[in-house]
């Protein structure tokens, strides 16, 4: 098909172009480096637990982590085009703003897959500790990456609103702490201070942390996975309407 | 293959196009003139399906601008202002993932790609980062990028810009190759580049067409065309400019060099009288020692200024005029 065909130059374009640049080296030693560290060292670690399994101390630091980290991939998709002027390149080609948009979130999106992927000795730890669910811990890598999905989205949509990539990174970075925020104990308990439980529903429906705490159950609740997909799809589709509302003047 | 109707572009309260309408065919190289922030690039955005219109049509090949982007892409190679390119990759990688995305694969592409690279002498380059390159070489990488899928149309926005003498040759050169069986616009600062490459020029300002024209017409709307320059020697200035006033088809007269005995004069023809001018000129002057003489063709620059700034048009020397004009 045509279209997937650009996506895919689109893509491949974008990747290549994370590892032409250390983005892409120093973002996967990082994200590993701060697993491991979060994983092993931070209380209660996988071994005070004593039990084997990554829900509560692999996985429980991946909203934080991914909330910063995520922004630094994404902060650069508009930004950077629109800074050096090569958005006008893309969008005078013969392709859609869809296809540009899809092609270049996929290509991010496919990156994080990549690092998270790269975790994978943690796994084999715990397999060799002991005998963890390998279905729980294979569900929870599925919700961290939809959850590292959205918050792209998210990024990408700020990168959209801006040419300067810092200001990009700091707007996503509190929008996602919102979201990680809206299902925090301290928070929730704050809000149902003076609120009915409906509004706290409300607030709390919003939160990553609340929708990824299925996926480390090991329950694919299809739920969980269209908030985030969800969030995915506006965030795009945001987007295109900021990309389309710059040029429309 | 172009045709731009009563187009108009407005940013906020700011209109940067209001109502142009001009086409080209195949075969036509059109020039764009007018100062800066005259509407030129807007224009040539909407055109190339960048910015979307505030008002009117353009059509290109036959197809709407807004109702079919894609298929008007297609047929447009297009160099924006200040040629970007993806700083990250290699010239070669840039040009090739701009192959792609015009859809060529295989060995179409690897043809493409290697015939844009010939014509614009990219090969030194090939596999260096754009980002390393001299701002000559990146703008001619970019303008590879515009004509890697040999299109019917091109919309180049000053793409002399930049380049030394000798590369502003070769492009203009190979735009007035391509201008053969392509349509071409252009829009340029540099008004030698008119005459050298355009079929027609179109001059802008402030998002009118307040000129459009063969470069020979444009230049025929200067004073200086059908003026008569000629030095004299042994005659004092004020005789000579008293004779060459009285003439029934010259509008005025200026002195523009007294050096010794020597007298450079300039006779302007009344407007549609240039042959007259001549031969009146010639006639006058045969019982002067006449050394030099000259029929001027025109200036473009004084055309530009006389309808981009109406009021300051009047060049240095026409101010020293005869007491009769």
């Amino acid at each position: 098909m045509n279209s997937w065909a650009n996506i895919k130059t689109i893509a491949k374009r974008e990747l290549v172009a994370y590892f032409a640049s250390p983005l892409a080296y120093v973002f996967i030693v990082i994200f590993l480096l701060l697993c491991g560290f979060f994983t092993f060292s931070v209380k209660p670690n996988l071994f005070d637990r004593g039990q084997a399994s990554l829900s509560g101390t692999f996985f429980f630091w991946h909203p934080w982590f991914y909330m910063f980290l995520v922004p630094a991939v994404g902060m650069r998709l508009w930004a950077e085009e629109r800074r050096v002027g090569t958005l006008e390149l893309l969008l005078t080609m013969p392709i859609t703003a869809w296809q540009a948009i899809v092609g270049k979130f996929l290509a991010s999106w496919l990156f994080l897959g990549l690092a998270l992927a790269l975790t994978f000795p943690v796994v084999w730890t715990v397999n060799y500790l002991g005998t963890p669910d390998n279905g729980v811990i294979f569900a929870s890598y599925i919700g961290s990456w939809l959850m590292a999905g959205a918050y792209l989205a998210i990024s990408c949509m700020t990168s959209a609103m801006t040419r300067t990539q810092v200001v990009s990174f700091i707007i996503s970075v509190v929008v996602c702490l919102f979201l990680i925020l809206a299902g925090f104990q301290p928070v929730v308990d704050f809000i149902s201070g003076f609120a009915g439980p409906k509004v706290v529903d409300f607030v709390t429906s919003f939160s990553v942390v609340t929708h990824f705490e299925g996926f480390q159950k090991g329950v694919l609740d299809s739920r969980d996975v269209l908030f985030f997909l969800s969030v995915i799809a506006f965030s795009l589709f945001t987007t295109g309407v900021i990309l389309r509302s710059h040029r429309a003047g | 293959m172009i045709n731009v109707e009563n187009l108009t572009k407005t940013f906020g309260a700011k209109r940067a196009v209001d109502g142009i309408s001009f086409s080209v065919e195949r075969g036509e190289v059109l020039g764009f003139l007018g100062p800066n922030g005259a509407g030129k690039s807007t224009t040539m955005r909407m055109i190339t399906g960048f910015l979307p219109p505030s008002g009117g049509r353009i059509s290109v090949g036959g197809h709407d601008v807004v109702d079919q982007p894609i298929a008007v892409k297609r047929l447009i190679g297009y160099l924006p202002e200040n040629a970007p390119a993806y700083t990250d990759m290699t010239v070669n990688g840039f040009l090739s993932f701009s192959a792609e995305i015009r859809g060529l694969r295989g060995d179409a592409k690897k043809k493409a790609v290697s015939r844009a690279v010939e014509m614009c002498f990219l090969e030194r380059v090939l596999h260096q980062s754009v980002e390393t390159l001299s701002k000559g070489y990146r703008h001619r990488t970019c303008f590879a990028q515009s004509i890697l899928h040999d299109p019917d149309v091109l919309i180049l926005d000053e793409p002399t810009d930049g380049l030394d003498p000798n590369q502003k040759h070769e492009v203009r050169q190979l735009i007035r190759r391509m201008g053969e069986k392509k349509a071409i616009i252009f829009s340029t600062h540099i008004l030698e580049e008119v005459d050298a490459v355009c079929s027609r020029a179109i001059i802008i300002d402030r998002g009118r067409i307040v000129a459009n024209g063969t470069p020979l017409e444009l230049r025929r709307k200067s004073e200086y065309a059908g003026a008569i320059t000629l030095s004299v020697r042994g005659v004092s200035a004020s005789a000579v400019t008293q004779k060459l006033s009285q003439l029934s088809s010259a509008k005025r007269t200026s002195v523009i060099a007294e050096n010794g005995s020597k007298v450079t004069v300039t006779v302007f023809p009344k407007p549609n009288m240039d042959g007259e001018l001549t031969r009146a000129v010639i006639d006058a002057t045969q019982v002067w020692q006449v050394e030099e003489l000259r029929t001027e063709e025109g200036r473009m620059d004084e055309v530009f200024r006389s309808i981009t700034m109406p009021d300051t048009a009047k060049s240095p020397e026409s101010r020293v005029q005869s007491p009769q004009s």
